[in-house]
């Protein structure tokens, strides 16, 4: 029998979840101690998706890392490199026509609809499993996602990875017909979303698992850098959208929504809520789209790279998520001499260690799904 | 002495045989069922018309399966679970009604028997969970054996409510004192004892939202994580078989078991079982699951409490009717 050492404060069972694991969102070890069914003491273990992507970037032109950025949060990958092209374009000084800016934030905000609708439907597996009625509400809520995706395939040719987004503009133009496909989506999710938002909230088990469940104080959402949803959920009204906007987010009218308690419920309505806001923006960008250019450097006979003065430039935009950061140093060549990503799932995982214990075990689940963390941004 | 032990051994054969059809046709039509709720279509290619081989694939697929004993793990214990678990949850169908027109056997207080043989199938499972060498497996049968001690409570007492009414602990005296109404029309103590019987037959039957054994959100798959191929075919089983067994139970306390209202046969207990079902599906595809401490604190301060007081008004309606009747 091999020596164990039991300290008090460890518990009886140390038990892991993850790297492999049914319910975590992506590769994330949490080690946990278990007093019974309460948890002790939690370690947490990052670090299996890292891909390098800061260092690989000192490596690739300016020019050539969107596509590559856009794999760090895989779930709105546009929110990517709408950052890193807002941070780039400070550095040099481009103006964005206003009609490429309208085309970047529809993109920005469907998908912005469809990972909310992914961290639904995924916690809906951590609530109810993948066998019961959680499989049903997170196969509901892809459905919706897929007429999402219908739409960016219309839009950019490609489903997921959009790739729209380019240093002076973007990519792809609205075709006409697009219009019409975007005001049935808007008028098919609508009702959709309010059905959804109805069933969470008038459901008692739901309820019952999330409320009081995770809260995070005011004090502590902003101590820890907390943002998006979860700085919402807890009450404070911060929104980068609103409260330094970029692109052409002050033409739009729109709300925030937040929360009172900064508990699992409130960060999930506030998502849900955040979904008509979108719907909302999307449907003043299309009866407002102005006319002109979409890319700034174009028509080019023979493309040329993109070299940016000396100097650095930090960006920040509002991802699903929350506050996603680009800091890039340049050195006057084609290659960012460094880049940093202030990315918001890790900032928002850091709360982990400071919700689960005291908790049980089956809440460890639903406080973990309720931060939305994905791990390729987590990680990078 | 052959030509008895054939007369011994043919219905028992005849029973079971019947049963495992009825159980891998059950997963298919909870598959089915789900798919429909979730807008897909479910299997499909397994055979033509909506892939009714479906449970046959299944069932080769697990029995080719590799079977894997954990390191350290008492692999005495380890083979008998599955074993107990099958051979108790198709024994408690010797007492049923369900499809021949008389059970297996036959004894005056089978109600009872039946209840006392289903949950001897609890030590099956701990048996299993415990020998798996396994944390996420202990913890599971740790909690399922806290849910199942404290909702066989409220099941047994919920079933005791008819059975007093009617006066008798045998199922054919049930099923006959039921030709004229079923219990489930009985005023109040027919709807009471029903519901407390379908939310601790949910436990019981280890469906959502009462499935804490096997909460893969965090305990992977619960007490057959260890278990593979044939092994876990037998829980799958077994646990189908068990649920089925509820709900034969219910249709015949209940709901009149083979008495209907245009025809009576035996077939109609089964075709009631596999109504109720069909609702503990659209339940189980609908609802997420609750905590541990939350299903206990509802059982021991809310079921509990509303079953005894059924009970205590059966017994007094029964003993002033009796009274009055003197």
């Amino acid at each position: 029998m091999e020596d164990r050492i039991v300290e008090k404060d460890f518990g009886d069972l140390a038990v892991n979840m993850g790297p492999q694991h049914p319910s975590t969102h992506g590769v994330f070890r949490l080690k946990l101690y278990l007093q019974g069914e309460r948890i002790n003491k939690i370690e947490s273990f990052l670090g299996y998706l890292h891909r390098g992507v800061e260092k690989l970037s000192e490596k690739l032109n300016y020019d050539q890392l969107p596509p590559v950025l856009e794999r760090d949060d895989y779930l709105s990958p546009t929110s990517n490199s709408l950052g890193f092209v807002n941070a780039v374009e400070k550095i040099c000084d481009i103006e964005v026509s206003r009609r490429a800016s309208y085309i970047r934030v529809l993109v920005a905000e469907l998908q912005r609809i469809s990972s909310h609708l992914v961290a639904l439907g995924t916690y809906g597996l951590d609530l109810g499993g993948a066998l019961g009625g959680g499989a049903s509400l997170f196969l509901y809520c892809f459905r919706e996602r897929e007429k999402i995706l219908d739409i960016m395939e219309d839009l950019t040719g490609t489903r997921f990875h959009t790739n729209i987004n380019q240093i002076g503009g973007v990519r792809y133009d609205i075709k006409s017909d697009s219009i019409s496909k975007i005001n049935k989506l808007i008028s098919d999710l609508k009702p959709i979303l309010e059905d959804y938002t109805n069933m969470i909230s008038n459901d008692e088990i739901f309820m019952k698992r999330t409320k009081n469940i995770g809260v995070i104080s005011k004090k502590l959402a902003e101590e820890s850098g907390g943002s998006g949803p979860i700085l919402r959920g807890s009450g404070i009204n911060f929104d980068i959208r609103k409260n330094k906007p970029y692109e052409c987010y002050s033409e739009f009218d729109f709300n925030i929504p937040t929360g009172q308690n900064g508990d699992a419920y409130d960060r999930t309505i506030v998502r849900m809520k955040e979904n008509v806001e979108s719907l909302n923006i999307v449907q003043q960008i299309i009866e407002g789209i102005p006319e002109g250019d979409i890319h700034s450097r174009k028509p080019l006979k023979s493309p040329k790279l993109t070299r940016p003065p000396k100097g650095s430039s930090y960006f920040s935009i509002e991802s699903p998520r929350g506050e996603l950061g680009f800091f890039i140093v340049s050195d006057g060549t084609s290659i960012p001499y460094r880049m940093k990503i202030r990315a918001p799932s890790f900032s928002n995982l850091s709360l982990v260690e400071k919700l689960l214990p005291g908790t049980f075990m089956a809440d460890s689940v639903v406080i973990l799904g309720s931060l939305d963390p994905v791990f390729g941004d987590v990680d990078r | 002495m052959f030509n008895s032990f054939i007369e011994f051994a043919l219905p028992i054969f005849k029973t079971i045989s019947i049963l495992i059809l009825i159980v891998a046709y059950l997963v298919w039509l909870e598959r089915k069922v789900a798919a429909k709720m979730q807008s897909r279509v479910g299997p499909y290619s397994v055979g033509y018309p909506h892939g009714w081989l479906q449970p046959l694939a299944d069932a080769l697929k697990l029995m080719t399966k590799d079977d894997s004993i954990p390191k350290n793990s008492d692999s005495l214990l380890f083979n008998l679970g599955p074993v107990w678990i099958m051979v108790v949850s198709l024994a408690s169908f010797a007492l049923l009604p369900f499809y021949f027109n008389n059970p297996m056997l036959n004894v005056d207080l089978s109600f009872m028997l039946f209840i006392a043989i289903s949950s001897l199938i609890i030590i099956g499972i701990f048996i299993s969970g415990w020998s798996s060498n396994n944390k996420y497996a202990l913890i599971s049968v740790l909690r399922m054996t806290a849910q199942i001690i404290s909702y066989e409570i409220p099941l047994v007492i919920s079933l005791l409510i008819p059975c007093i009414l009617i006066g008798s602990l045998s199922f054919g005296e049930i099923i006959r004192y039921q030709e004229d109404t079923w219990i489930i029309f009985y005023p109040l103590l027919g709807q009471l004892s029903f519901i407390i019987f379908f939310i601790s037959a949910l436990a019981e039957g280890n469906r959502i939202p009462f499935d804490l054994s096997e909460a893969e959100s965090e305990l992977i798959s619960g007490y057959t994580t260890e278990y593979s191929g044939i092994k876990f075919a037998l829980f799958y089983l077994a646990e189908y078989v068990h649920l089925f067994g509820i709900c034969v139970l219910g249709s015949i306390i209940f709901f009149g078991g083979s008495n209907g209202p245009f025809f009576s046969s035996n077939i109609l207990i089964v075709i009631k079982a596999l109504l109720f079902f069909t609702l503990i599906l659209f339940i189980r595809w609908s609802f997420f699951r609750i905590r541990i401490d939350q299903l206990l604190k509802f059982n021991w301060v809310k079921l509990i409490p509303l079953s005894f007081a059924g009970l205590l008004l059966a017994c007094l309606l029964k003993y002033y009717m009796d009274f009055s009747s003197l």
